[in-house]
């Protein structure tokens, strides 16, 4: 008899060509990649010491200045409520058009393509148009989560109208109902617990998303965040910094309470 | 006169007097909330009303996109996806040992385990913008500072999904495995790796493809990539160029999303 054999792992990728040449692909890719980049290395040596400076000058926090924060984080606030309902609103009739059993070929691949436009593009990258367009302020801002909300419910609402049971469909088209009051009494009850938990969900993400937006100058406490690293005021950016996270654990938590609540 | 000997007709309402008036308190405090917040915000009302105008001019100068930098912005693109792809690959070595003590099954005790559940709250709740602000104020304006604000931010996302399926692993192989005097280590590769690779795998493709769309933004801040031509043409007014940029993020993105959808069926 040979030697007895210990027992080996299966391997997840049982053909060993595939697995080791997975394996050398990757390293290649990387290597590739990193010697490609533009890496100045020189520069990121120095990196550990000025990490050092920044982290002392930034600790203790600095709640000095908590009206320039009141402030910031009242704008970012409002421009999430007020983006939210107005992306709620036209995600709507978007995601009508972008269901495929309801609406007619044409109309969908419009409805589509709206969505994928508004989902493709991160929000600072909306805003920075948005503030060429009409100008620093809140109202690039609103525009630009109005923009982020619509690609996000309208896409997952889009989904929940063809989900619906077609039954209730049938039954008010054969009781002679035009296209509306399909709509009225067939679709939206369908997905109107649907939407409702979407939008408080959106209504937390735009509240994230606001305080970026501000980076580029769409308003909101983003702005103040991005001036006071620009001063290198780092005590007081990370006293921004730690309400901002405190304000967006809270908002998750009732979001997600809320949500709970209402399924 | 007649009287109606019926009693008083029942009518059917679909809510209780008590869900009545939660529904109305609901609806009341939404729009207050509403009205509170248009009334007192800070806007410059000529603006909002000539919006669309501008809008539409800004349209009209885009059009049609400029293609003659198409090259540079080839490379910007490629650029773009390698950022996402290696912070991709770096923040799985960052986001596995923490979903191992963010999980409660395999953390060591309960100070690994809020330390766990905080690195992944703190990360997730920071912007890759903000990330990349920081980074560039530590290593400088470049592709280093961008690998790593995607990278960092990644960790909350793919960490808090592994966590969470490292917590609804089979026990029994783990018995199995220590009863056969297997050691943490050899319950690690062999009981949970093994568990939690679809999951693992799937969640980095999901990452991935959002790691993609988020790279596109770093250049604002000088943590490179495409942002930073963007930047460049909306700043001196070459909306033509502008728009053949944005169009070249939507392909990326919509490609993206293609490729990882694609994998992501058959991973899982």
């Amino acid at each position: 008899m040979s030697t007895p054999r210990a027992w080996r792992k299966p391997a997840a990728i049982a053909n060993p060509v595939l697995r080791y040449g997975l394996f050398v692909v990757v390293f290649a890719y990387v290597y590739w990649a990193i010697a490609s980049l533009p890496i100045n290395w020189e520069r990121v040596t120095q990196g550990l010491p000025r990490a050092v400076r920044i982290f002392s000058n930034a600790w203790p926090p600095d709640f000095a200045r908590r009206s320039l924060m009141v402030s910031g984080f009242t704008e970012s606030i409002q421009m999430a409520i007020i983006a939210t309902l107005l992306g709620v609103a036209i995600s709507i009739p978007v995601a009508i058009m972008a269901a495929r059993n309801i609406s007619p070929m044409p109309v969908y691949t419009v409805g589509r393509a709206i969505i994928i436009v508004a989902r493709s593009f991160h929000p600072v990258i909306v805003a920075i148009i948005f503030v060429k367009a009409v100008g620093f302020g809140a109202l690039a801002g609103i525009l630009t989560l109005t923009l982020y909300s619509l690609g996000f419910v309208g896409k997952l609402l889009a989904e929940a109208v063809e989900e619906i049971d077609q039954g209730q469909v049938e039954a008010i088209r054969a009781s002679g109902a035009g296209f509306s009051k399909i709509l009225l009494y067939a679709v939206f009850p369908q997905i109107l617990p649907r939407q409702v938990g979407l939008s408080i969900y959106q209504l937390d993400s735009n509240l994230r998303a606001s305080a970026v937006v501000g980076v580029v100058g769409a308003g909101g406490i983003g702005g103040t965040l991005m001036n006071a690293f620009r001063r290198f005021d780092y005590d007081f950016a990370f006293a921004i910094l730690i309400v901002l996270i405190a304000i967006i654990l809270v908002s998750e938590g009732v979001s997600g309470r809320l949500r709970r609540g209402l399924s | 006169m007649t009287r109606d000997a019926t009693p008083a007709r029942y009518d059917w309402q679909r809510f209780t007097l008590a869900q009545r008036l939660a529904r109305f308190v609901a609806y009341l405090i939404a729009v207050t909330v509403v009205v509170w917040a248009v009334r007192t915000l800070d806007i410059f009302w000529p603006w909002v009303w000539s919006a669309p105008n501008e809008i539409a001019d800004m349209f009209n100068r885009m059009s049609p996109p400029d293609l003659s930098r198409g090259d540079e912005i080839l490379g910007a693109m490629i650029e773009t996806i390698h950022i996402a792809t290696i912070a991709t690959f770096l923040s799985l070595f960052l986001a596995l040992p923490t979903a191992y003590i963010a999980a409660q099954n395999t953390t060591p005790n309960a100070f690994t385990l809020w330390l766990g559940r905080f690195i992944l709250v703190a990360t997730r709740s920071v912007n890759t913008i903000i990330w990349a602000l920081l980074f560039v104020a530590i290593f400088g304006p470049g592709v280093m500072a961008g690998i790593l604000a995607i990278a960092f931010r990644s960790i909350g996302f793919t960490g808090k999904l592994i966590a969470e399926a490292i917590e609804e692993i089979d026990r029994k192989p783990i018995e199995a495995i220590t009863a056969a005097g297997g050691d943490k280590g050899k319950i690690v590769i062999f009981g949970i790796i093994p568990q939690v690779l679809p999951t693992f795998l799937a969640v980095t493709i999901l990452r991935w493809d959002i790691n993609i769309r988020e790279s596109t933004v770093l250049g604002l801040v000088g943590a490179g990539g495409i942002g930073l031509i963007l930047q460049g043409a909306i700043d001196t007014f070459q909306w033509r160029t502008a728009s053949t940029i944005l169009i070249a993020i939507l392909v990326v993105v919509v490609l993206g999303e293609f490729v990882s959808g694609a994998l992501r069926k058959r991973v899982l």
